[in-house]
């Protein structure tokens, strides 16, 4: 078991800067998630804790001890790529043995181990088969028992449910996260998919362009996003410009175009700077109830409909702004063209500085 | 439908053209008569019994063998590891570096062979067997490189990765991860390798000591002399040697695999 630290992690590819002074600490056992675009650098964090890059600037420290110049080999780390890769010319059993070899292992132990490893991913019995006779979702599986029969300190995941299909994935993801659970490893997973992300993390370091924009609990990055892209990459939020007219300890009151007036409580406003005049408000879609009748609440007109089911995504205006709102539905969604009354929450909004 | 025909027709005659000679080579080698030709007189062996009793033909046979054994080896070991360098690493000069490695493909081979000699008198080498070894796997080393580089491109870097991240060594990542994988371009390069050596005439003429004598240049020599039907059995074995051993290799490969993935 190991805690992972970044201090001043720096990676530059020529001009191009695909991390900028990283400052992370991943905790002991925890299961912590780096969240963001692609080329958003989080891959390359993974692959420098991996030793597969080597960092411009700064420390990578695992227990306290600067791992910058160990070779990969002699890390500890179990790896878990998202094309899973197990070497094709080996059985399924030579797979998972693959690292005890190099760990002094005798040959009746691995059998066992390869074997409970094997238990641990629910496919025993499979040690004689070749990788390429087993589905995506039981390769993965055997690469993620190849990675934990080593006992890693940490266990580092690039996307690997990603090459799977959508329903499997989410089956891969609650075992993978009950796996993880069980055997208590300090885990890094790096996703780009943000449902993932709040499913399986005990926290979500998100990222763009090199820099990490927020770095929480999967709630707070969802519930108390502390920038425009944090709130706008975790889920469809709108966000709406204001003016701010008074501020005291318990609330701040601010205008805004189309929606009026909204009194937010202070707790809301911690990311907005003492003296800004401008606001940006970020309300989340579910959060904005519209009312079939328009007199109760903002009049707006529904544009366009995203009809998903149980849920369904309306696309309205409010005057000169455009809003998004996501409602549970239990009938026929409403139709386009329909007023409605949109009612927004103070509580339910977050101001950020311009 | 006519132009199909037509295409059949021009398609036959294009192989018939490839192959009549090779075809003319391998009946003639059974002719009984002295001085071979269309009809043939008599189905015998006794070119083939001749040609077991020449010592000089035995001798190149014996010299052509362990020539493309040693270039081979040598071909192919040099060629994994330019081909690994080239893919798996970068360098100033990568371009440049492919370009000269390639190059004795796009030189005609009697400048080569001239350069070299001329090199080596330079040095003050007489021409001898290491100097054909030497010549045969410059010769062969391109087409090494380009058939193990084609396929290590196509090998996934995540293999060696996690080979690595599990514990392996450099080397041990290589010995039981990479090499394992590219074995079958490895294979087909040697073979290349071994065929080229063995067919080559024009370099081996600039670079042999004298007195010393590969199947090709033996057949060139007796040639020069007279047409005996020797050399059309000798030409029968050549077709069979240079044939056999990929079509055998191509089996054997064929079967490794569908024993084992």
């Amino acid at each position: 078991m190991a805690q992972v630290e970044l201090r001043n992690l720096v990676k530059n590819y020529g001009v191009v800067n695909a991390v900028k002074h990283a400052n992370i600490v991943f905790q002991d056992g925890a299961f912590t998630t780096l969240l963001g675009p692609s080329g958003c650098g989080k891959t390359t964090i993974l692959r420098m804790i991996a030793g597969l890059e080597t960092p411009s600037a700064g420390d990578i420290c695992i227990n306290g001890q600067r791992i910058n110049d160990v070779p990969i080999h002699k890390r500890n780390l179990g790896l878990v790529f998202q094309n899973y890769a197990l070497f094709p010319h080996k059985t399924i059993g030579e797979n998972i043995a693959f690292g005890l070899k190099y760990r002094g292992v005798s040959k009746s132990d691995a059998v066992a181990k390869v074997k409970n490893a094997l238990d641990i991913v629910r496919l025993p019995g499979i040690e004689n088969r070749y990788p390429a006779q087993l589905s995506g979702g039981q390769q993965q599986r055997i690469a993620l028992a190849r990675a934990i029969v080593i006992e890693p300190d940490v266990l580092l995941l690039d996307e690997p449910l990603s090459a799977l299909d959508a329903n499997l994935r989410e089956e891969m993801r609650i075992e993978l996260k009950a796996i993880q659970h069980r055997i208590g490893v300090t885990s890094v997973f790096v996703t780009h998919d943000q449902s993932e992300a709040l499913a399986m993390s005990d926290k979500i370091i998100v990222m763009s362009a090199g820099n990490v924009e927020q770095i929480g609990t999967p709630d707070e990055v969802y519930n108390r996003p502390t920038s425009e892209f944090v709130a706008r990459f975790l889920g469809a939020s709108n966000v709406v410009g204001s003016r701010v007219e008074k501020r005291d300890e318990i609330s701040v009151h601010v205008t805004t175009q189309d929606l009026g007036s909204l009194l937010l409580p202070a707790a809301n406003c911690t990311g907005l700077g003492a003296q800004a005049t401008q606001a940006k408000i970020i309300v989340r879609s579910e959060k904005v109830i519209l009312n079939p009748d328009p007199a109760k609440g903002v009049p707006a007109v529904i544009k366009a409909v995203d009809y998903q089911g149980q849920l369904a995504r309306y696309f309205i205006t409010v005057g000169s702004t455009d809003l998004q709102a996501m409602a549970l539905i239990a009938q026929a969604p409403l139709q386009v063209g329909t007023q409605v009354g949109v009612c927004i929450d103070p509580a339910d909004c977050i101001a950020l500085s311009q | 439908m006519r132009v199909w025909y037509l295409l059949k027709f021009y398609t036959i005659l294009v192989y018939g053209f490839m192959f009549a000679p090779i075809l003319v080579v391998l009946l003639l080698a059974f002719n009984d008569a002295q001085f071979g030709g269309f009809p043939i007189q008599g189905v015998s062996l006794r070119w083939f019994y001749k040609l077991a009793e020449n010592d000089a033909i035995l001798r190149a046979l014996k010299t052509s063998l362990v020539l493309g054994l040693c270039s081979m080896v040598i071909a192919t070991t040099l060629g994994i590891l330019a081909a690994l360098a080239l893919v798996r690493y970068s360098f100033k000069g990568k371009d440049i570096v492919t370009t000269f490695l390639i190059s004795p493909i796009l030189v005609p081979e009697t400048v080569l062979a001239v350069g070299l000699l001329i090199f080596m008198r330079w040095l003050h080498m007489p021409r001898s067997f290491g100097l054909l070894v030497l010549g045969h796997s410059i010769i062969a080393l391109p087409f090494v490189v380009l058939v193990v580089q084609a396929r290590l491109t196509g090998i996934r870097t995540d293999y060696e990765e996690a080979a690595r991240s599990l514990g392996a060594g450099p080397v041990q990542t290589f010995f039981s991860i990479t090499f394992p994988l590219m074995l079958p371009a490895v294979f087909a390069g040697a073979l290349f390798a071994f065929t080229l050596s063995f067919d080559n005439i024009t370099a081996t003429i600039f670079w042999r000591p004298s007195g010393m004598e590969t199947v090709p240049t033996q057949i060139f020599g007796m040639l020069r002399n007279s047409v005996s039907p020797e050399i059309n059995a000798l030409g029968f074995v050549m077709i069979c040697f240079t044939l056999g051993v990929p079509i055998l290799a191509a089996g054997l490969a064929r079967y490794f695999s569908k024993h084992k993935i």
